[in-house]
């Protein structure tokens, strides 16, 4: 009978001692790279300056991705007073005890860069523009999430107001806590983002933000700068107190 | 020993994972990796329960780097992961090799599993193996679209709404990973205990004699 052609056959007609090798190399090709695997774990290869290059470019292309996904008329979802979360938890880069106590009195905003009205503005000036409430979900870059209820002016009506340059591309906030960040234009303009005065209908404690906080439903925590001292418009790109540290600078939600 | 070439022991197919799976293994074992070696420190910066993964076993040495590398090797993951799904259904090594997939004979092969008679012949998977390749990949699946819903709860709520809001997709990831590092412990596990099913993984091939009918190997 004729043998039909087997592919174990022709295997059979390899000699053992070069299979051998083979599996050999590769048990030593699949050791190399469980080594390389291992090497991944801990900080150490983070801090690689090729990897830290790779990783960087890769958030900036997550920055223009998240450019392209953000529906300027989606909005956020709202939730009734039931859902509210009590107590809402603090949270800042230093502890609570160390939380500016900000002078109402004296306080003044400032305006800076692509802005033709740039006048400050006393408080009794911006809690008599018109404002609006909304209960949303703040998320937190850690994970957690809260959600409040926040009062205030929709931030596209203040910047119409004082005339800022809406086709610019960034607005910069710096804050009485040293804190600062930056956002896109489009977000600015949302619907939903409002430069806040008042949580949960009593004017924003200390622990808050007072005098005001810019919130921002459709981004992480972290993006919504309180205690602000001075609002910017620019086009050149001003990062962010976490940001220069490595958190995304979009963290659109 | 000679092979029977009246009754070849198996279909003669000497290539049992084709090429396109083999290097779609390796790239999603290594996108995989990271994923969740990064994701463990991200959760530890908020942990859902009374737990931490310890921070010599995560990725990133902080969260901001944790964050980078997870939303840096998503990309990778989800690419390759369409690739190989797409293939999967269009070349029809899906249904080949996981249908067809029938209670009876899941059940027979836990059956035989209990009995401690495992069968294991190179290039066909037995029911139980089927099943957890199939649950693996919708696993995977579940895995993107709960990512997904956390890492966008406003561009896309409504799957997030399907999968309990924001909080819910949280859990769901988190059940979801535990999942597939089940099933990572499994296979790693048999591949300890029958370590010729690794080599076809690089190579394709199956080694020489490999592949034994059932009940002999």
């Amino acid at each position: 009978m004729k043998k039909p052609p087997s592919r174990y056959t022709a295997l059979a007609t390899v000699p053992p001692k070069q299979i051998q090798l083979i599996e050999r190399r590769l048990f030593l090709k699949h050791s190399l790279s469980l080594g390389a695997l291992a090497l991944l774990t801990g900080c150490d290869v983070t801090n690689v300056d090729a990897v830290q290059k790779t990783l960087w470019t890769m958030s900036k292309w997550n920055d223009r991705v998240q450019g392209w996904l953000f529906n300027p008329d989606k909005l956020a979802p709202v939730y009734p007073e039931s859902a509210i979360t009590r107590p809402f938890p603090f949270n800042a880069y230093y502890d609570e005890d160390e939380v500016p106590r900000v002078d109402a009195a004296k306080y003044r905003l400032a305006l800076g860069g692509l802005i033709r009205d740039k006048k400050p503005w006393t408080l009794p000036q911006l809690y008599a523009l018109p404002q609006v409430s909304q209960i949303t979900r703040h998320v937190c870059v850690e994970g957690w999430s809260a959600i409040g209820k926040w009062s205030g002016v929709p931030f596209r009506h203040f910047l119409e107001r004082v005339g800022a340059d809406l086709s610019a591309k960034y607005v910069g906030f710096r804050c009485l806590d040293d804190y600062y960040t930056s956002i896109d234009m489009a977000t600015a303009l949302h619907p939903q983002t409002q430069l806040t005065f008042r949580y949960a209908d009593e004017i924003l404690p200390a622990r808050y933000g007072f005098p005001m906080k810019l919130r921002i439903p459709t981004k992480l925590g972290f993006k919504n700068p309180k205690h602000i001292a001075e609002i910017f418009v620019t086009n050149v790109y001003p990062g962010g107190y976490w940001e220069d540290m490595g958190y995304n600078w979009f963290s659109g939600l | 020993m000679e092979p029977d070439v009246d009754h070849p022991p198996e279909p003669p197919r000497s290539v049992i994972h084709p090429l396109t799976v083999r290097i779609g293994h390796w790239i999603n074992a290594f996108a995989i990796l990271i994923m969740i070696l990064s994701g463990w420190r991200i959760y530890d910066a908020s942990p859902l329960f009374n737990f931490e993964f310890p921070h010599g076993l995560t990725l990133g040495g902080w969260l901001a780097g944790a964050l980078q590398w997870h939303f840096a090797a998503m990309w990778l993951l989800v690419i390759n992961g369409v690739v190989y799904v797409l293939y999967g259904i269009f070349s029809g090594h899906y249904r080949r090799s996981f249908f067809p997939l029938t209670p009876r004979t899941l059940a027979q092969e836990f059956g035989n599993v209990l009995r401690g008679r495992l069968s294991h012949r190179l290039g066909t998977y037995n029911a139980i193996q089927k099943l957890a390749y199939v649950v693996v990949i919708l696993l995977g699946v579940v895995l993107v679209l709960s990512g997904l819903s956390i890492w966008k709860p406003v561009q896309f709520q409504g799957l997030a709404a399907l999968l309990g809001g924001y909080e819910g997709a949280r859990l769901v990831h988190f059940f979801a990973m535990a999942g597939v590092v089940g099933f990572i412990v499994v296979h790693l596990a048999l591949v300890i205990l029958v370590p010729r099913t690794l080599p076809p993984m690089f190579t394709g091939r199956a080694p020489r004699d490999a592949a034994l009918p059932e009940g002999e190997s």
